[in-house]
């Protein structure tokens, strides 16, 4: 296998265009129809019910409603014999008991009616996940500056932070545009995403560093295009593999870890392409050159 | 520099150290792959053996100790009835039955229960699944990992101890007595107004005088307060406020009572292998694996049982000191006091009056407990008595207050009597109650056994997965695995070749030693802990794609050999780098994050650990191994 000769840095601005109409539709998605929190941060009671046929949910929501259950949100759940219904605390009844209520209910009329789960979260627990997923976003996203600040330095670190911005946007942005639930795992997968997003930019980044030194005659758009095209292989190759484990997940992983798997696919397909394109356009715009190179290590002594 | 560079140099001069052309060095990198080997391999192990479907029968009386003819008769019962057992022998406590089939450990559990407890509630039966690594591998601290309730089915619950009802009944006690004093000393305080206020007790006097002297004569009796002279509603007044010492001595008991309680309550339901665990200061973790129902579980882990035995007030008592009460369709006038509670209580067993075949719950009192039934009952014969049931549910309920949600918690209690009978003789330690239903006599008699809550808990998280998803969830999880590890597999070797046989061997050791490092960890494996797993196998062969093409690179420019070398010095700082990012985020899941999130933080963090040993020493020690001893003219990557 041959090292490829793409000129990558020829689209760039097309790619910037995209770039910057993704993330824009993902700000634009996420102000108006905001992200659909899962029951671990709004609180309240999920119970997901098994049956041994198929199973209308607007059924079970007018049963629910006669009797006294309000808000309650019946759809049906990897299958059509199985509902999830969900609902918040309601007023003045026990909370705790609130879901093994709702199977009894369904039970005395569904007889076939198989628990699966009861997930009830209460108010304050709800909000203290809120609190503690917010925490561990910003400790993640202030330990990875942190680090890019140490790792990188002038013009790279603005580079690998404007592409980390870009992929957690769009990954975000997703969930808002197609109106996902947005629960635990998918927080973690976020999590990941920024871990796997900066791993990306970063043996791009020392790449192109490195062929700064090593080239000293070609401009530096040749340089950032010699870099993209030796480290392409490695790019693919990485996201490929981590792309067939996550298509496996999707697949048949069911439906507790869709969420998951889909948050971690699209943001290795994002973090993949802006290790690309929006680290190393960035890098141009700042106007990079090895003297710049030379500043910042003087810098870094 | 980064953090990672520097590790990166360090490892670069040991590669440096391990170079081809010195096989001393070499062999230690494969002494060291060797010893991964074997070690991952042996802890690896256990997770191979599937568990038995067993039952675990335990003795609800206090000393637990089970007869040796236990094992003989549970086996003639049940192969009488058609179920054959595996096998079955003594742990401590407890006699642990193996069956072939989970089927069969099911229909074992309905015959035993009913079979045992024929008479009375003598033995509490739980599903258990039993190991079955053998006994060479236990003593060397081979266990296989724990699953999690979302694989093995079961209940999670969060329970928050209302620590602050602890404070508050210890200041409306001391209140009491502080009146106490105040009365026999003769100081007039406002007494129509509560004097509990928020967290304090407040009282306020005529004039500043009996409040200096108020403040004298509290001195003793209020030690464990700060006595404070203050203005209440306008008035001379005191502040008391308990001190922090005694604050923080009263929340610890309450919760290590409630605890001790919970625990007890968890081993009446006969679960195999419960969590009972303090979660900050005011919460508790329960978890019960294998248990389903819910609303069962609820109801013996959050409900408070008592009794209270009282005289029935004679003609003389005044009315200040009587209560009245229903029986039976009329009115009973007990006395206020108790002769004695259910605290005295040591052991209570459910069974069934042999006469009348009602169910009911034998009772053993404690010395105190025993003295003070036998005074009261020696001088009142002919008398009669009347014993008073309480139940107490805590509910928390979600209000909305001026728009606002709010959770208000609240104790629902219910006291009804439930036996009136004349006193015939002094009655001593041990007595036998009438007048419950039999679930009620039976749940009774657990919980006088497992000892009251100090304070009332609420649930304030619940997460209940029934068997059927579980077995899915396990399902599901292998087969995502599989499908994934099959087509990263095929892909290496298609692209790789005899390099992406080397990557492959070193993506098994990475498992085995995930595995390993899981079981002896103790750690949990969950469904998000599986995609872990399944994200790692995706990632851990970046490594070898990083040293791959980087050997690559260089073939352009060196020999073969030099150029392995080169590709896996070079390639170590990159592999550290992208590794590092990766790792930080799994750290700090691990340490913020709950449930979920912990599960798949941990696979993850031990992942990113595995796959940076395996490819640094596995990899190398395998291209070696193939490449390493001969002239090679062309390498197959």
């Amino acid at each position: 296998m041959r090292i490829p000769e793409i000129d990558f840095m020829a689209h760039r601005r097309l790619a910037m265009g995209i770039s910057i109409a993704l993330v824009l539709l993902s700000l634009v998605a996420l102000a108006v129809r905001g992200i659909s929190f899962g029951l671990d941060f709004t609180g309240g009671v999920l119970v997901e019910i098994g049956f041994d046929q198929d199973m209308e949910p607007e059924g079970v929501r007018v049963l629910l409603e006669q009797s006294g259950y309000e808000d309650s949100v019946v759809q049906n759940f990897g299958d059509a014999s199985t509902l999830l219904v969900r609902m918040p605390t309601q007023e003045g009844r026990d909370q705790a008991s609130l879901g093994n209520e709702l199977l009894a209910l369904v039970k005395a009329e569904h007889g076939s009616a198989d628990l699966r789960r009861i997930d009830f979260i209460g108010p304050v627990v709800g909000e203290e996940l809120r609190e503690q997923g917010g925490l561990a976003v910003l400790v993640a996203l202030a330990v990875v500056m942190l680090y890019i600040m140490f790792r990188f330095t002038g013009k790279f670190s603005v580079g690998a932070v404007i592409a980390l911005v870009h992929d957690i946007a769009i990954a975000v942005g997703a969930f808002a545009i197609f109106g996902w639930s947005f629960d635990l795992s998918v927080l973690a997968a976020m999590l990941a995403v920024i871990g796997y997003s900066l791993n990306d930019t970063i043996v791009v980044s020392d790449r192109i560093r490195e062929n700064f030194r090593l080239l000293r005659r070609s401009s530096p758009i040749e340089v950032i295009n010699t870099s993209l095209n030796q480290t392409l292989g490695r790019t693919l190759v990485t996201s490929l593999t981590t792309l067939l484990v996550l298509v496996s997940l999707l697949l048949v992983g069911g439906e507790q870890l869709r969420g998951f798997a889909a948050a971690l696919t699209i943001g290795v397909v994002v973090g993949s392409y802006s290790s690309i394109y929006v680290a190393a356009t960035t890098l141009l715009l700042l106007k990079v050159n090895r003297s710049s190179l030379v500043v910042a290590e003087q810098k870094a002594e | 520099m980064a953090l990672g560079s520097l590790i990166g140099d360090r490892l670069i001069r040991m590669g440096r150290d391990a170079d081809p052309s010195a096989p001393e060095d070499f062999r230690l990198r494969f002494a060291i792959l060797v010893l991964a080997l074997v070690l991952g391999v042996i802890y690896a192990a256990p997770n191979l053996f599937t568990p038995d479907y067993a039952l675990q029968l335990r003795s609800v009386v206090s000393d637990g100790r089970l007869s040796p003819q236990l094992e003989g008769r549970v086996t003639e019962a049940l192969t009488s009835r058609g179920i054959a057992i595996k096998s079955s022998e003594y742990v401590p406590d407890r006699l642990l039955v193996r069956f072939a089939s989970g089927d069969e450990q099911l229909r074992a559990k309905s015959i035993l229960e009913a079979w045992l407890n024929r008479d009375e509630t003598r033995y509490v039966v739980a599903l258990n699944l039993a190991s079955t690594t053998p006994a060479w591998l236990e003593r060397l601290g081979g266990k296989p990992m724990s699953l999690g309730l979302d694989l093995s089915g079961g209940i999670h619950f969060l329970l928050e101890v209302d620590l602050d009802s602890a404070v508050r009944d210890r200041l409306e006690a001391d209140a009491e007595n502080f009146r106490r004093v105040l009365r026999d000393n003769r100081l007039r305080y406002q007494a129509a107004e509560e004097w509990l206020v928020e967290d304090s007790l407040q009282v306020a006097f005529m004039d500043a005088a009996t409040r200096d002297a108020a403040e004298d004569a509290l001195a003793d009796t209020a030690a464990e307060y700060e006595v404070q002279a203050a203005t209440v509603r306008g008035l001379a007044g005191l502040e008391l406020r308990l001190r922090t010492e005694e604050l923080d001595e009263i929340r610890d008991y309450a919760m290590s009572q409630n605890l001790a309680s919970l625990r007890n309550r968890v081993n009446e339901l006969g679960v195999s292998e419960p969590l009972v665990q303090a979660a900050g200061r005011s919460r508790i973790i329960v978890d019960l694996p294998g248990v389903q129902d819910s609303a069962d579980a609820k109801r013996i882990l959050n409900k408070f049982a008592n009794l209270e035995f009282r005289l029935v007030a004679g003609p003389d008592v005044s009315a200040a000191r009587t209560e009245r009460y229903e029986y039976e369709g009329r009115e009973v006038v007990l006395e206020r006091s108790n002769i004695v509670t259910g605290d005295r209580v040591t052991n209570a067993v459910q069974n069934f009056d042999p006469e009348t075949s009602a169910p009911q719950v034998s009772i053993d009192l404690d010395g105190v407990g025993g003295e003070l039934m036998n005074q009261a009952t020696r001088s009142n014969v002919g008398n009669q008595m009347g014993i008073i049931f309480i139940e107490r549910e805590p509910k928390a309920t979600r209000r909305m207050v001026d728009g606002e949600e709010e959770v208000s918690f609240e104790t629902v209690e219910k006291r009804r009597v439930i036996n009136v009978a004349t006193i015939q003789s002094a009655l001593g330690y041990r007595f036998r109650i009438t007048g419950l239903g039999l679930g009620e006599a039976r749940d009774l008699a657990l919980l006088l056994r497992a000892g009251a809550l100090a304070v009332p808990m609420y649930i304030v998280e619940e997460r209940t997965v029934g068997a059927s998803l579980g077995q899915e969830n396990i399902e599901r999880g292998a087969l995502s695995m599989m499908i994934g590890m099959a087509l990263v597999v095929v892909f290496m070797l298609a692209f790789y070749k005899v390099f992406g046989v080397a990557a492959v061997i070193a993506l098994a050791l990475n498992l085995t030693l995930l595995t390993a490092i899981m079981s002896v960890l103790g750690a949990t494996l969950t469904l998000p802990g599986i995609a872990g797993v399944v994200l790692t196998v995706g990632m851990a062969v970046d490594a070898n794609v990083l040293i791959f093409s980087r050997i690559k690179e260089e073939l352009a420019r060196s020999p073969p050999q030099l150029a392995i070398r080169a590709g896996f010095e070079r390639a170590l700082l990159t592999i550290l780098d992208a590794n590092v990012t990766t790792f930080f985020v799994a750290i700090i899941l691990l340490t913020i994050g709950s449930g979920p999130v912990k599960g798949f933080a941990v696979t993850l963090s031990i992942g990113i650990l595995t796959s940076v040993f395996t490819a640094v020493v596995g990899t190398r020690s395998l291209i070696h191994l193939v490449y390493g001893r001969r002239t090679v003219r062309r390498l197959a990557i």
